[in-house]
């Protein structure tokens, strides 16, 4: 029994502590739930047959050799699932996506069929045994050949209505052209033309993708009056919303629950196996599970491969007077979210930098690839990418210092962005001045000698958040004084469930181990949009301290309303005062929208684009070696503004996860097709980042800056530490030996080709 | 799974799973990580299931092995040990203080084959220095890339054991 009064016994205790995750002892034992634990009575395994062609006619499906298997439960196609949902199509931005193929595939991968069976193994012999014909069409794989190639992925566009920019496509034949995005400030042809200097540099990112360690999985259990999806999803409210929507039924019919996920950096978002799985046990009458293999993340979603267009006019002493971009992103066979990362990142193309003219054009397009969607930045880092290098050759072309040049042009507190929405407590400034410092960058640097030469580069990067997007919670104080929050926020590993117990017992006033955290669970936990883009923090962690201020005011009405004081009265004491015994509960709610204003149709241009901005820069340090091209990353600085951290210890293995995580896109990572086939498809192949791969100093900062709107000062941290990797190592890499790349990854190989070059002697290809 | 009296598809093993005797009816196509499954232990888990990723990691006779890449049926007679295996008293050890403290996970699905393979590497090497931990942990993969806490937990670990 607690002894706690509201508001005295810890106040101020739980904001700004690294208390350890409250799930901490549940990891360390392999005892954390997640839906890959999950073993229903009468389960039954699907395993997926998928396309071997990137775009082509299906002109038969023989499923008799699989059938006839023993042990083979059922098979279906999409003949199947139509006579449970006519319109089998999903998606968040479109509904272009169908449950199994329906008369033609888009993408190598694609799901055509599916087995079920008591015994996994059996399914996925069977599924083996699916014979598929095909009527090859033309296919596209270039994001910017998808602009006028006579290939085109989907016959007619459907977007899903959600979203007023893509209204115009409706019923749109012939392109592939899945969202234009525009933005037009000033005039930029004039500024060019008066400029002392105009520099104009591509650039382009690969394919990659997020490969949590735990793939995609979903169980779906038809119980008598309601369909139960346990599903590892980041969204558990879209996958209520939309399985109703395709299966014609009120939201409450469907029930989402989601345990811990093991990683999402973006890939569990929105349908993923949900359709499918709901779709197959609603037929078959059985539990079902979907367990997707390592080699099968590669046919769901990837990174967004882009190709960039940046042209800038510039004075004589480094003034960015205009700025023009152009953005193609690749977004594979569905839509998925790419549309929103075309417009929402899209309007930050032209960088952290106070111009005056910007145009930026930005285009999402369908390819036949595995679809794209949004990993970790949401399209950010590629758009860093670009400006950062672009901003660094215009250093160099200049004989300006990269810190100076970008000194003169950085968006200062107060000033508009782009869109002509004003920077507010955007710490760019302070986390630049910072960097340099931790850097000392302005000491004489030591460049190596001989054929060890050293290179330092920095980058800067920021990044709206997703707007308007709405988050409710519940805090439930029980008799004891102990307390409940229930929100649908998903904790995927970034310690969401510890920050909004922090949130709760701040604004409680309560200890936070007083505190627990129901997991999402659509029939208990509210709405929420997603746990995407950083957002939770901001959006969920107001709701919370929204429910927890609601409910400490109807505890404070209680111990007037039974003559007590809340300040002196143990909370037990109150409820026993009123109910005679410990019984009883205190439920406060809580809600969260934050105020946005559109663009303006053709100009892009809004006076509030985001509740907040994310700051991220890295420092970099490389070894060059000049004879072979192989380079080492020495050391890695990153900086961020997360307003005031919630917890510090996880704010900074945020930081440095998400920088390793990029380090892995900067360096290693690149998905290979051949015919729009994948063909390095597991991890003996993709390399992600080991632990030897991990700079041996690394450096993280969140710098002293306080968001006045966040709750309790604070904003999202998941993905800041990606934004300035790349294009920082690239300008070490310049810096050390004369050698600008513009393609990720950067290889020792491109390295060394650009050695060769520079010393007029290039290889052949 | 379809259990069946088949000898040429299964096969009867005992086996010792943290310190208690099991007997079990091994599919010949089953892994070991399967067979810890059907015995209701979930912590050694299946990912890249080609031994790269090191999250199916299990102590079979005091060595590291993949649980993916183990035929179930080889277990047979074998001391068996997984990251469930904590002492009777419930308490944690240095180990798994240590990632603890130092905030050495995320979403801790990698967690169990790091913790398992950190007591391997202190018992081989008690005082491991930063290229010794990098090389011995080079076989378990983190997407979260908790990586410099858990070098910082091993060093921890380290000092922990010494009491």
């Amino acid at each position: 029994m607690t002894t706690d009064t509201l508001g005295n016994s810890n106040a101020g205790a739980a904001m700004g502590r690294s208390i350890p995750r409250v799930e901490a002892r549940a990891k360390v034992t392999g005892r954390a739930e997640y839906v890959h634990n999950l073993r229903l009575p009468g389960m039954l395994y699907g395993r997926i047959h998928r396309s071997t062609v990137a775009h082509a006619r299906i002109t038969g499906v023989d499923v008799s050799a699989a059938q006839a298997m023993p042990g083979v439960y059922a098979v279906y196609t999409a003949a199947d699932i139509r006579k449970l949902i006519p319109e089998p199509y999903f998606g968040p931005a479109f509904h272009d996506q169908p449950i199994l193929a329906i008369d033609k595939v888009h993408y190598v991968g694609e799901p055509v069929a599916l087995v079920l069976a008591a015994d996994p193994h059996v399914a996925d012999a069977a599924a083996q045994q699916i014979v598929v014909e095909y009527e090859e069409l033309p296919a596209v794989f270039d994001e910017v050949e998808a602009m006028t190639s006579k290939a085109v992925v989907h016959e007619v566009l459907k977007p899903a209505g959600t979203f007023p920019d893509l209204k115009h496509l409706k019923d749109k034949r012939d392109t592939n052209v899945a969202l234009d995005f525009h933005l037009r400030r000033g005039d930029v042809q004039q500024a060019f033309a008066d400029a002392d200097h105009v520099f104009e540099h591509t650039f382009r990112t690969q394919q990659v993708l997020h490969l949590p360690l735990e793939p995609f999985v979903t169980v779906a259990d038809p119980a008598p009056n309601q369909l139960v999806i346990h599903t590892a999803s980041q969204s558990p409210s879209f996958v209520r919303i939309e399985i109703a929507r395709l299966l014609g039924w009120p939201e409450t019919r469907v029930r989402v629950k989601v345990p811990y996920l093991g990683g999402g950096f973006g890939a569990k978002l929105y349908i993923k196996l949900e359709a499918l799985t709901a779709a197959a046990a609603l037929i078959a009458g059985r539990p079902v599970k979907i367990a997707l293999t390592m080699e099968e993340q590669f046919y769901t979603l990837t990174k967004h491969a882009t190709t960039l267009r940046i042209k800038s006019g510039v004075t004589r002493d480094g003034k960015i007077t205009a700025r023009e971009c152009e953005v193609w992103w690749n977004g594979g066979a569905y839509a998925d979210i790419g549309p929103r990362i075309t417009q929402k990142s899209g309007f930050t193309a032209a960088g952290p930098y106070d111009i005056d003219h910007v145009t930026i054009d930005s285009y999402s397009l369908y390819t036949n690839l595995t679809p794209a969607g949004a990993l970790r930045g949401f399209g950010i880092p590629q758009l860093v990418w670009a400006y950062e290098s672009h901003t660094d050759m215009i250093a160099k072309a200049l004989k300006m210092d990269p810190l100076a040049i970008r000194r003169i042009n950085i968006l200062r507190e107060g000033r508009p962005q782009a869109t002509g929405t004003l920077m507010r407590d955007a710490g760019i400034e302070p986390v630049l001045e910072r960097l340099a410092e931790r850097m000392t960058w302005e000491k004489k640097y030591d460049r190596g000698s001989g054929t060890m030469r050293r290179g330092r580069g920095i980058a800067i990067g920021f990044k709206a958040s997703i707007s308007p997007t709405t988050s409710m919670a519940i805090v439930n104080i029980s008799a004891d004084g102990s307390c409940i929050v229930y929100c649908s926020t998903v904790d995927m590993g970034q310690g969401s469930d510890t920050a909004m117990a922090q949130f709760a017992a701040e604004a409680l006033g309560i200890p936070v181990e007083r505190v627990s955290v129901v997991h999402p669970d659509t029939d208990v936990t509210p709405y929420d949009m997603a746990t995407l883009g950083s957002r939770s923090t901001y959006h969920m962690g107001h709701a919370v301290k929204n429910a927890a201020e609601d409910a400490r005011d109807k505890l404070l009405a209680l111990a007037a309303e039974v003559g007590l004081s809340a300040e002196t009265t143990p909370i037990p004491d109150i409820f026993r005062k009123k109910y005679g015994m410990q019984a009883g509960n205190i439920i406060g709610i809580g809600s969260f929208i934050p105020p946005y204003t559109p663009p303006e149709p053709g100009t892009g241009l809004t006076t509030d684009a985001t509740p907040f901005w994310m700051i991220g820069a890295t420092g970099a340090e490389v070894e060059v070696d000049t004879e072979t091209g192989e380079f080492k990353v020495t050391r890695l600085v990153n900086l961020v503004d997360v307003g005031r951290p919630v917890n510090p210890a996880i704010v900074e293995t945020q930081i440095s996860g998400a920088t390793i995580m990029q380090l892995g896109f900067t360096l290693s990572e690149r998905m290979e097709f051949d015919a729009g086939q994948v063909t390095n498809a597991s991890l003996a192949d993709y390399k992600i980042p080991g632990i030897r791969d991990v700079p041996p100093v690394m450096e993280n900062e969140a710098v002293d800056m306080v968001q006045k709107t966040g709750p309790f000062g604070a904003k999202g941290v998941g993905e800041s530490g990606t934004f300035g990797v790349s294009p920082a190592i690239a300008s070490a890499i310049d810096d050390a030996v004369g050698v600008r790349l513009t393609s990720l990854p950067l290889t020792a190989e491109a390295v060394y080709r650009g050695l060769r070059a520079n010393a007029g002697k290039p290889l052949q290809d | 799974m379809a259990k069946t009296s088949m000898s040429a598809t299964h096969k009867d093993i005992s086996f010792t799973l943290n310190g208690r005797p099991v007997t079990a009816l091994a599919g010949n196509h089953q892994n070991l990580v399967e067979l810890l499954q059907e015995q209701g232990l979930f912590g050694a888990r299946e990912s890249c299931a080609q031994g790269l990723c090191g999250c199916c990691t299990v102590i079979v006779d005091g060595n590291a092995v993949s649980g993916c890449l183990t035929m179930a049926t080889l277990v047979d007679g074998a001391d068996v040990r997984t990251i469930e295996d904590t002492g009777a008293d419930g308490k944690l050890d240095a180990v798994q203080q240590a990632f603890i403290e130092t905030g050495a996970f995320q979403c801790g699905f990698c967690t169990p084959g790091f913790i398992l393979m950190t007591r391997q590497l202190l018992d081989e090497h008690p005082n491991p220095d930063e290229d010794q931990i990098r090389h011995y942990l080079a076989g378990n993969l983190c997407r979260c890339a908790a990586y410099t806490e858990i070098i910082k937990a091993v060093k921890l670990a380290a000092k922990k054991r010494k009491g």
